[in-house]
């Protein structure tokens, strides 16, 4: 089996966790922790990540704009000002696939 | 590793005793960006006064050492009204003979860290009060004379965070769409109080009794009382908590304390207005932290790492747009 990166990032997650956490104690402890967290965000997004752009790629041509700056645009102009049921509903699937990769447990 | 001279501090505190001293566990607990907070002990004929610095970083300009004296006069004031503060002892805006401007406060035995007021067993019977004793407690703070306080020129802060935002090369529709949801829905400002403005789990000192003093008023200001109720309820600060109140109580105990302490009527509207106005205010501190590390030379995978909590708040956002809205 040749690794991807996800499982490399997933790798080092778990060395950082069960290795060298116990190993430590302090601001470093919690530094690992903290670093540990990140791998685990990384092997998320490495795995689930393409998914999400896609999802929010779609959301975007259904309300009609190209890409994030424009729709942002298009919302502080006023332009969204009656859309907003519409806009929440197509947004939320890549809100919640960016969140389960940042931080799943954050999910009510 | 920033230091702190013995002999000074000791003349600083003898002064405000009226007694000689020697200080003993002088002990550095955290170092904000802003502000050092430092522990110690000081011993005299007549015992141990165990107390608190909290200290200006060196080199400050004179601007943080009038914010110093503030915070130290409007600590005596809410005091005046009730509200639970530590007591101030000392306090200068001046860098001599501290090297920065500081306050020296009575410490007050208790604790601060949420996760373990929201879970340990010792305060298991106190979490239940703890939704009313803050809405008690605002509605005193509420009452200070706010004559100290300059005006605010951004009664609603959006074009700070409009501005912050646009600054920092971060791209959010969900943000986006908050400030302008909060923008066309403004509540009138039909009272301005003293705010605290950073009243939440972390800045309350809580005890077997209940919430003890209350820290950090850095943030005051002259604004709509609901703020500071809006902030406490704001996701973030229940630390995984189930009550939307700090994570440990119902909005209904702190409207009610808060009503019969303050004679101010809660709009649970515009409470969640600020709610809202909190989850955002929090994403846009997710993007400057993470920008300490990416642009602001600090290196530091913790503050990397804050970054990615943006998508907290950007789900707590549509969450909230939508019972807004519905």
């Amino acid at each position: 089996m040749y690794p991807s990166a996800a499982q490399l990032a997933e790798a080092v997650e778990g060395f950082l966790r069960e290795e060298l956490m116990p190993a430590l104690e302090g601001r470093l402890q919690f530094q690992t922790l903290v670093a540990a967290n990140v791998m685990a965000i990384l092997t998320r997004e490495l795995t689930d990540g393409p998914r999400a752009a896609a999802d929010h790629q779609e959301a975007l041509a259904v309300l009609g704009v190209a890409d994030d700056e424009e729709l942002v645009a298009a919302i502080r102009t006023g332009d969204m000002d009656g859309r907003m049921v519409e806009l929440l509903a197509a947004l939320r699937p890549s809100v919640e696939a960016n969140l389960l990769i940042a931080n799943p447990k954050h999910l009510a | 590793m920033p230091r702190v001279e013995t002999e000074p501090l000791a003349d600083v505190v003898a002064g405000a005793l009226g007694s000689a001293v020697e200080i003993r566990d002088l002990l550095r607990l955290s170092g904000g960006a802003s502000r050092q907070t430092w522990s110690f002990d000081a011993v005299h004929d007549g015992g141990v006064e165990e107390l608190i610095l909290r200290l200006a970083p060196q080199g400050a300009g004179d601007e943080v050492g009038a914010t110093m004296l503030l915070e130290a006069t409007l600590m005596r004031e809410a005091a005046r009204v009730g509200a639970p503060v530590p007591e101030v002892l000392a306090a200068s805006g001046d860098r001599e003979p501290l090297g920065a401007s500081y306050i020296v406060m009575r410490r007050v035995a208790g604790e601060t860290i949420a996760r373990k007021i929201l879970r340990d067993e010792q305060y298991a019977e106190i979490r239940r009060d703890l939704a009313a004793q803050c809405g008690e407690i605002l509605g005193r703070l509420h009452q200070m004379d706010a004559s100290a306080l300059p005006p605010m020129a951004d009664s609603y802060q959006l074009d700070g965070l409009r501005a912050v935002l646009d600054g920092s090369g971060v791209v959010s529709p969900m943000l986006e769409l908050a400030l302008r949801w909060l923008a066309r829905n403004r509540p009138p400002l039909s009272r301005q109080t003293v705010v605290h403005g950073d009243f939440r789990n972390g800045n309350l000192v809580v005890g077997s009794d209940g919430v003890r003093a209350v820290l950090d008023w850095e943030l005051a200001h002259v604004g709509d009382p609901m703020e500071d109720l809006g902030w406490l309820c704001t996701r973030a600060w229940r630390f995984g908590g189930s009550g939307p109140v700090g994570g440990f109580g119902d909005y209904d105990d702190l409207f009610a304390a808060y009503e019969k302490a303050s004679g101010i009527e809660v709009d649970p509207d515009v409470v969640r207005w600020w709610e809202l106005l909190g989850t955002v205010k929090w994403g846009v501190i997710c993007v400057v932290q993470a920008n300490r590390h990416l642009t602001g030379g600090q290196r530091s995978v913790e503050l990397a790492a804050i970054g990615r909590r943006l998508a907290e708040q950007e789900y707590d956002v549509l969450n909230l747009l939508e019972e807004l809205t519905a």
